[in-house]
């Protein structure tokens, strides 16, 4: 009986509590810059595509969203010559990332996908290339690849 | 009031009543969201306010379909008949001074049958659905609304008798002293606890409780039977607090405001309590809630109409 009483007392002072609803379409939530959503494929400093159509990406994805083409260019360096992500199977888990030996592929704390139709929901490379060098500014994969490290580095520096 | 007269009344009273259901599950919505720390529905119209419109055009829209192996003609009739009572029952409050549509001399134990009419509703619901749960919900309705309503009627017993007469009006007109929440405190309180069972609300909704009957005697149904089910649910609520409010808040009587304002004002916080009790408490075990209404609030219903009864006539 006085626990009912107590608990009428408990709840009915909630409701001078302030509420805890984010008022959403207005009311911006703050993500973090790790947080996995949208795909997008990222640029040099010197605004070469990053990708490298090494497939790895492809390969890791859990929902075989990701479909990789590979092209050559004369110099005989390989580059994506389809890149395709269907976000309607993409489940933003975020291991194509990880995968990437480039930093090409990254994703982005942007969420606000929703569509009216599938098809519009399959992105290809122009949706997905853009002009920027993403979460990794300095980043150049040819500057630490294929080249002999000095004595006692941290492999953790080549790192992007 | 001549015949025309009454049924116009009635037309106006039953549109009102309909505004006012559906005005309720919105209120009840925002107040329940603020309970729990959340916003509620805010988006349909100013504050959310045209929600419940929304969900009526949706509920009028949805498909309705009997499930296979029912019993399609009661089935369709159950909705009907969990609506119809309490909109009845309506007919006998007095909303002021002279102002009720069929003011009975039984107007207490109309209003009161007229409750207990709806769990014929619920199990005939039940029973045609062909669904093990919501025939589970239906047993649980009976046997719910036979135990609280034997007390229902006992606690406000002490009221008639000091009124000395079962009519709403006369009811009201005594207690221009002292409400009789003062003068039957102990039949108030059991009178709320039983008016809880009979409007079907949390903590006492066991025949719909939806963490072990999915929907109790409602799983199979949909659309604007479903709706004439919740429809009856909140007029049930409305109709039990303008019970209470006659019984033991002085219905219409006040000062400065006009009689049906009061008594407009009174049935909406008392309708808000149930509310706030809804947010608050948790649902009891079924055989905790049965054991209460015979063991404990019988009892004590009957305690309290021995003492009134025992100070009315000494």
């Amino acid at each position: 009986m006085i626990g009912t009483l107590k608990s009428l007392w408990a709840v009915g002072l909630k409701l001078f509590a302030p509420t805890q609803t984010q008022g959403y379409p207005e009311v911006k939530p703050a993500l973090a810059p790790r947080y996995r959503g949208r795909i997008i494929l990222s640029r040099d400093p010197d605004g070469q595509e990053r990708c490298v159509a090494c497939n790895l990406c492809a390969v890791v994805c859990p929902v075989d969203c990701i479909e990789v083409v590979k092209a050559e260019t004369v110099e005989g360096r390989w580059y994506p010559e389809t890149f395709r992500i269907n976000f309607a199977r993409c489940i933003f888990c975020g291991l194509c990332e990880e995968a990437c030996p480039t930093a090409a592929i990254q994703l982005t704390p942007d969420f606000e996908l929703a569509d009216y139709a599938r098809s519009s929901l399959v992105y290809d490379k122009p949706d997905l290339l853009i002009a920027g060098k993403g979460k990794y500014p300095g980043y150049r994969y040819w500057d630490v690849a294929g080249k002999t490290a000095p004595p006692n580095t941290d492999p953790k520096d080549l790192a992007p | 009031m001549s015949g025309w007269l009454v049924i116009l009344a009635s037309a106006v009273l039953i549109a009102g009543l309909l505004v006012a259901a559906g005005v309720f599950t919105w209120v009840e919505r925002r107040l329940l969201g603020f309970l729990q720390e959340r916003l509620g529905p805010n988006r349909v119209g100013p504050f959310g306010f045209l929600q419940w419109v929304a969900d009526t055009v949706k509920l009028l829209t949805k498909e309705d379909a009997p499930p296979e192996g029912a019993d399609v003609i009661a089935f369709r009739l159950a909705p009907a008949l969990a609506a119809l009572p309490i909109l009845a029952g309506f007919g006998v409050v007095a909303f002021g001074d002279g102002l009720a549509i069929a003011p009975l001399d039984m107007g207490v134990v109309f209003a009161t049958a007229m409750l207990a009419l709806t769990v014929y509703a619920l199990v005939l619901g039940a029973w045609a659905s062909r669904n093990r749960y919501a025939l589970l919900g239906g047993l649980r309705a009976a046997a719910q609304m036979i135990a609280y309503e034997a007390f229902l009627g006992l606690s406000l017993m002490g009221v008639v008798l000091i009124a000395g007469s079962f009519a709403m009006a006369d009811i009201v007109a005594a207690q221009k002293g002292a409400w009789f929440i003062l003068v039957q405190p102990l039949g108030a309180v059991l009178f709320f606890i039983a008016s809880l069972a009979a409007a079907h609300r949390l903590p006492f909704d066991l025949q719909e409780s939806e963490t072990d009957l999915v929907a109790g005697f409602m799983t199979e149904y949909s659309g604007m039977s479903f709706a004439l089910f919740f429809l009856g649910e909140y007029v049930a609520i409305l109709l039990v607090s303008a019970l209470a409010v006659t019984l033991f808040l002085g219905g219409w009587l006040g000062p400065w405001l006009p009689g049906p304002v009061w008594f407009g004002l009174k049935v909406g916080a008392v309708a808000l309590l149930f509310i706030w009790v809804r947010a608050a408490l948790p649902r009891p075990r079924y055989d905790q809630l049965i054991a209460f209404a015979w063991k404990l609030a019988l009892p004590l219903a009957l305690l309290n109409l021995l003492l009134t009864g025992w100070v009315v006539v000494a």
